[in-house]
């Protein structure tokens, strides 16, 4: 059967670590490339690289980047952040990139999606989701809206809504983050993460609130994701990979243990 | 010198990359003259069955390959590779190149996993491969190795003696085949970590027999 991933985070910037990693002898790793090998080496199962460059020459440096990356590790990546058009979606891909992540540009452009899906398959594109909490009402009636620029920009969109709408166009996976619960240490959303995860057809990767490793057996049980991201709990060290892997297998969830 | 088929589609590059990363020369193209000076052909993964079809036709490379099948030259297919090898598909019943006898089939809708849950298509992520006999290109894999899928097709040879290895994704399906001088796997070795990249080794001596 199937594994559930464990795919680690990192924010880019210039071609830089926003935050440093930390690794063996409390080394602080600034380079991505470095990081991701260091997590591949770990057993990560996927790899998600967040560019928040806004720069044009730090674009050229990120592509840089995703070609070194691709020439070291051998298990899929993706890229997200600043991904605009169907010729940005081309440079990562062939740079070396499994798979484009689009988040607000989605929104604003929805066309991306099928356009993106048409020139290079589903399995390429995967749609970030920005998710908060609000009063259910006629025009969310999820109770779950859909926030861009990093959640500070409402949209008015319904998040199951548009969940379903991506799927249809041709989103090959869903990357759901949640922003109240994103940076809290205290665990992902579960029931949001249920929700989308049981309504589409398509994989949900659960993200926001990761802090220990009995939040992502909640989250890949309970609220049925098919893949977990982490972040802080493994760049800082406090877990590895590896023991995060361990701990679920001990409850009886399946993940890759051999590499 | 390993020739990598080029039909546009699919990622290429990373095939490439992950030879390159093994020292292994290699080589992407859609020219018969240049396949034809190779010793090993790859055909990898990613796109539809029916428009990779009828790329081959138009660079002729559907005949070079069976004339190369026939020849006894090594063939490794991944993913889409492991699928056109058949006679036919069940996406969008495409007519395949027919080396293998059997066909593509879609997984079937409704499956669930064994807590009742449903499960989503396409098998996307990690799974494990048994190995149902030794074969030179499977070779000094680590027990318990896992895969990396992207698929929504799968082969079902007719002669149960092609498949090499079985998986499960609600169904039980074959993940890999191989018979004399072709071996095809499902899932994406060059995307596997480390039991990939020792499937592409393997296949880089293999001189195309069951036994070596």
């Amino acid at each position: 059967m199937l594994s559930k991933r464990i795919i680690p985070c990192l924010d880019v910037r210039d071609g830089k670590l926003t935050k440093g990693v930390r690794f063996e002898g409390n080394r602080d790793i600034g380079d991505p490339v470095e990081a991701a090998y260091t997590y591949y080496e770990e057993g990560a199962d996927e790899i998600v690289f967040y560019d928040i460059t806004a720069s044009a020459e730090g674009r050229g440096i990120m592509i840089d980047m995703v070609r070194r990356v691709a020439e070291r590790i051998f298990i899929p990546f993706s890229v997200g952040g600043g991904i605009r058009t169907l010729e940005d979606m081309r440079e990562v891909l062939l740079a070396g990139a499994e798979k484009v992540s689009i988040n607000s540009e989605a929104v604003k452009n929805p066309g991306l999606i099928d356009a993106g899906a048409g020139a290079f398959g589903s399995q390429c594109v995967v749609l970030g989701m920005d998710v908060k909490r609000v009063e259910k009402s006629p025009s969310l009636p999820s109770g779950y809206e859909v926030v861009i620029h990093g959640g500070r920009v409402p949209t008015g969109r319904d998040a199951l809504a548009w969940a379903r709408e991506a799927e249809r166009r041709g989103a090959g996976e869903i990357c759901l983050n949640s922003i109240d619960a994103d940076g809290t240490q205290e665990g992902y959303e579960i029931e949001l993460t249920r929700l989308i995860s049981t309504s589409v057809g398509i994989p949900v990767i659960a993200s926001g609130g990761a802090g220990r490793p009995d939040h992502l057996f909640r989250v890949l049980t309970e609220g049925r994701a098919d893949a977990a991201l982490i972040a802080s709990m493994v760049h800082f060290r406090a877990y590895t990979i590896g023991g995060i892997k361990d701990h679920l297998a001990s409850k009886g969830v399946r993940v890759r243990r051999r590499w | 010198m390993i020739g990598i088929i080029d039909y546009r589609a699919g990622n290429l590059t990373s095939v490439e990359r992950a030879l390159a990363h093994l020292g292994i020369a290699c080589t992407v193209t859609d020219r018969p003259e240049v396949l034809s000076r190779c010793g090993r052909i790859i055909f990898p993964g990613v796109g539809a069955a029916g428009k990779a079809m009828a790329e081959l036709r138009r660079t002729g490379l559907d005949v070079f390959l069976k004339d190369w099948y026939l020849a006894g030259k090594p063939i490794l297919g991944i993913c889409l590779g492991a699928q056109i090898v058949l006679e036919e598909s069940e996406e969008n019943d495409a007519t395949c190149l027919g080396l293998v006898p059997g066909r593509v089939r879609r997984f079937p809708a409704g499956m669930r996993d064994a807590d009742g849950q449903p499960l989503k298509i396409p098998h996307m992520g990690w799974n494990t491969v048994s190995f149902l006999r030794d074969h030179p290109v499977f070779r000094g894999l680590p027990e318990g190795a896992e895969f990396y899928f992207v698929h929504s097709y799968y082969p079902s040879p007719s002669d149960p003696s092609w498949e090499i290895g079985r998986s499960e994704y609600g169904v039980p399906f074959c993940s890999a085949l191989a018979r004399g001088n072709l071996a095809a796997v499902q899932f994406h070795p060059e995307k596997s970590g480390r039991p990939g990249l020792e499937i592409l080794r393997n296949f880089s001596t293999w001189r195309g027999g069951d036994a070596e």
